[in-house]
């Protein structure tokens, strides 16, 4: 028998970065809101415990504080003619569960992304003419980078993120990125202090007339108090940040940025280790009633709500919007439907260089502290002569020396024995890493939906990835690794590798957490699954936010655009949406 | 202001993957909270890890120990730089992940129908790490008794142990009951290493033997006295979570 529970004003899917947005600023409206986490409480004192915080086996390789297949697994295949396979591991990505979400074990690399992307298919054509970018299903997001720089701005500020502008307001800043679009003033904290390799980076970079510059992190350069009241402690660099909790409140998160504040309202209730089965729709399927949920006991609750908001990870949220049947499913037949369209991922690749003569301390590090060249990112330079579009961040961003998992070898090294042994010991101080993190571009067959024939525990379908690295794609990512094989050349060491990236997506190295789309933001209700707002265009009362709502993915971090677009949908409800509820903000 | 739960308080119950007692313990599921008007922190909740002690096999018969060790002792040889995976414990690091979570996939998707895959679909076949040695070490010890005289893969000399592994390692063995050499080759590799390189509280690098060879610190959290001295060693030797041994000997 289900439970049906008293009604509140706003049901919340996932109590990680967007969650907790959302919760506050609605709450601040004197809203009544409850969070319906999956996963359990998470504060930093008990379970980021600077007793036991750094324990790669525990955290890095049984993966403490992800989402564990047995709970909720996903099925992939690289194109329509295979049969997908449950990813049994998670290997490729690795999303988050429980209070802080993935938000808890990122890196913290907090970008915007530019003008260009947001009118992507406008800019290119106008650019270069429309059929350069015929084999992709690019869009505008129907958004601009100046409508969004408030909420960057915000984001920023909420964060406490460490860098150096490169144009405020117009005016080119040294030291910056200058390919950045223009923001309103610099970032709350100056960058880290580098290691290094970025520094080494940096003067090998500027030597070839490139322009790197800090890369903007949420770990604390200094100590910090943000605009809630809540304060942060400085970064230590103590190498345990990706794929843990941060035990020093030096990494933003819900825990360290909005939590404390937001915890305290008697407008605000969590309710954790309790699973969203379906939004519930009313019978003209054009308003949502409230959400169903299970606890861990197996009790089904109703909870009614005048609100929805799908504040899951984006890949959650495109499933949950599949299982409740809201909107049309995309058909990669057709290009038709909007629910699982336009799914992108990350086109990266590597570089390593091997030297005899440096050390380079790697377990002095942080998840985000490091330096970017951003000059063959995104549309920074001139297709014209080149047969693709999109490009890649050059980061060197060297974020552990924890030695499970980083024991570079030069190649040729055996995996065990005396020879493999010494060969470690010699190339783990002095080995340096860089890599390229590239734009990933919608294709047709490349999508997102429920699979025929693997389920989760309670018997519902699971989501299933159809992808592979688009041609275009491939041909960027090999055109930068040109690049940076002249940049690993300049640095002179005895030897260095370029691992390039090559079709066929691999679901079981570990990659990137940055899977976007599924349920993209746009002006057209029949190429986009909600507005500009994140307001489902089919549904009134719901609203999608996350990475999900990207109509591509640029070569840069998701976080960033994340809570912009957070904060951007929880104004609109604030000041347009309460005026008349259930209205759509934008007309299709 | 309130926190009730709608069950009973288990946060407890979260018990670590690498911690030997969740089945043992299996006190259930967390169940389902609600939290508000407070920041929910609780008392006691905290969840440090289970040290490991010497000693016993908890899954390992002893034949396959004596198997398992010599095969850490091959994978992670004893030298000039460090002492070698049996002496650094890596299977009593391996006999207690086996015994635990680890062991029965107790996170993994584990659900059929179990279908043939693309390397590109990761592993797809049935059997746990727990079940995979089992049947890898009876294997592997049939094969050599009967390619190598009659000998168990322990009674090789070093040289033909090594071979042995290569040949597993290019898949070149065929082990009986269709046991895939090179799948539990690369299974071994993956538990040894983590073994020898993870925090000595799980059994293996002993005296944070493969710390000390890389000149990697552990469990030490701040760094901000060194950021700055670029291409300079770091100063100080490792500790684990659970400390140093240098510490307890004063």
């Amino acid at each position: 028998m289900t439970v049906i529970l008293p009604r509140k004003d706003v049901v919340i899917v996932g109590l990680g970065w967007t969650g907790s947005i959302l919760a506050h600023e609605l709450t601040e409206e004197g809203l009544d809101v409850v969070a319906i986490e999956r996963g359990p409480w998470r504060d930093t004192a008990t379970d980021f415990n600077i007793g036991y915080a750094q324990d790669e086996l525990r955290y890095a390789i049984r993966r403490d504080l992800f989402l564990q297949p047995v709970v909720e697994a996903m099925t992939m295949r690289n194109n329509t003619t295979q049969t997908a396979l449950p990813m049994r591991e998670y290997g490729s990505f690795l999303p988050g569960n429980g209070v802080g979400g993935a938000g808890v074990h990122w890196n913290g690399h907090t970008w915007r992304f530019w003008d260009t992307d947001f009118q992507i298919s406008d800019h290119l054509n106008q650019r270069y003419g429309g059929n350069r970018v015929q084999e992709l299903q690019l869009q505008n997001w129907g958004v601009s980078a100046s409508e969004l720089e408030t909420y960057y701005d915000k984001f920023e500020y909420l964060a406490g993120i460490s860098g150096k502008a490169g144009n405020i307001k117009g005016q080119i800043q040294p030291g910056g990125n200058p390919f950045e679009d223009p923001r309103s003033r610099d970032y709350p904290l100056p960058p880290m202090q580098m290691t290094y390799a970025p520094t080494l980076f940096a003067e090998v970079t500027k030597s070839l007339g490139l322009h790197p510059f800090p890369t903007p992190a949420a770990n604390m350069s200094k100590d910090y108090i943000n605009p809630l009241g809540i304060a942060m402690g400085q970064c230590t660099m103590c190498g345990f940040c990706e794929r843990f909790g941060c035990a020093n409140y030096s990494k933003s998160s819900a825990q360290t940025t909005i939590l404390p504040v937001l915890m305290k309202k008697k407008n605000f209730e969590v309710r954790t280790d309790s699973e969203v089965l379906r939004v519930e729709l009313d019978a003209s399927k054009k308003n949502a009633r409230g959400v169903t949920y299970v606890d861990t006991s197996g009790q089904e609750y109703f909870q009614p709500a005048d609100m929805v908001l799908l504040c899951a990870y984006g890949l959650h949220n495109v499933r949950l919007m599949l299982l409740s049947g809201i909107g049309q499913p995309y058909d990669p037949n057709t290009g038709e439907g909007t629910v699982g369209r336009n799914y992108c991922y990350q086109t990266n690749a590597g570089a390593q260089v091997f030297f005899d003569d440096k050390n380079f301390n790697p377990f002095v590090a942080a998840g985000a502290l490091g330096q970017t060249v951003d000059d063959y990112n995104g549309d920074a330079f001139d297709h014209g002569g080149l047969d693709f579009v999109g490009g890649a961040g050059i980061n060197c961003i060297p974020t552990n020396g924890r030695p499970i998992q980083t024991r570079p070898t030069p190649p040729g090294t055996p995996r065990w024995g005396k020879d493999w042994k010494q060969a470690t010991v010699n190339a783990y101080k002095s080995t340096l890493s860089f890599s390229s993190q590239g734009s990933s571009y919608p294709t047709r067959g490349n999508y997102l939906d429920l699979d025929p024939q693997y389920n989760d525990r309670f018997g519902r379908p699971l989501l299933r990835v159809t992808f592979d690295f688009p041609d275009n794609d491939i041909r960027m990512s090999n055109w930068v690794s040109d690049r940076m094989e002249d940049i690993a050349k300049t640095f002179g060491g005895k030897q260095y590798v370029n691992t390039r990236r090559k079709k066929g997506w691999d679901s079981v190295p570990y990659q990137s957490t940055h899977n976007t789309g599924g349920a993209i933001m746009g002006a057209d209700p029949k190429t986009s699954a909600v507005n500009k707002y994140l307001q489902s265009w089919d549904v009134s009362n719901l609203f999608v936010i996350g990475a999900s709502a990207f109509a591509h993915n640029a070569g840069k971090n998701p976080t960033g655009t994340v809570g912009a677009l957070a904060y951007h949908t929880a104004d609109a409800i604030r000041q347009q949406y309460l005026r008349n509820p259930g209205q759509p903000l934008v007309s299709a | 202001m309130e926190s009730h739960c709608l069950k009973r308080p288990t946060r407890r119950t979260f018990l670590s993957s690498v911690a030997l007692t969740l089945i043992a313990a299996s006190s259930g599921p967390a169940l389902a909270r609600s939290f508000s008007g407070i920041l929910p922190w609780e008392e006691g909740s905290a969840n440090p890890p289970t040290q490991v002690l010497p000693g016993g096999w908890v899954f390992f018969t002893p034949e396959e120990a004596t198997t398992m060790e010599a095969v850490v002792d091959r994978l992670v040889p004893a030298d000039d730089l460090s002492i070698g995976g049996k002496e650094a414990g890596c299977v009593v690091y391996l006999d207690r992940q086996l015994a635990g979570s680890y062991g029965v996939s107790s996170r993994l998707y584990t659900g059929g129908p179990f279908l043939p895959g693309l390397p590109t679909q990761g592993y797809q076949a049935s059997g746990t790490p727990s079940q995979r040695y089992r049947a890898g070490l009876a294997a592997l010890n049939s094969w050599t008794r009967d390619a190598k005289g009659g000998k168990r893969f322990a009674e090789l000399a070093p040289d033909e142990q090594d071979s042995v592994l290569r040949d597993m390692e290019a898949g070149k063995v065929s082990l009986p009951n269709k046991v895939d050499s090179k799948g539990f080759f690369n299974l071994m590799l993956s538990n040894t290493m983590e073994g020898f390189f993870a925090d000595p509280i799980y059994g293996g690098n002993k005296d944070m033997a493969s710390w000390k060879m890389l000149g990697f610190p552990g469990a030490r959290y701040d760094y901000r006295d060194h950021v700055s001295k670029h291409n300079q060693p770091y100063p100080l030797p490792p500790v684990s979570i659970a400390g140093s041994t240098d510490w307890m000997a004063k």
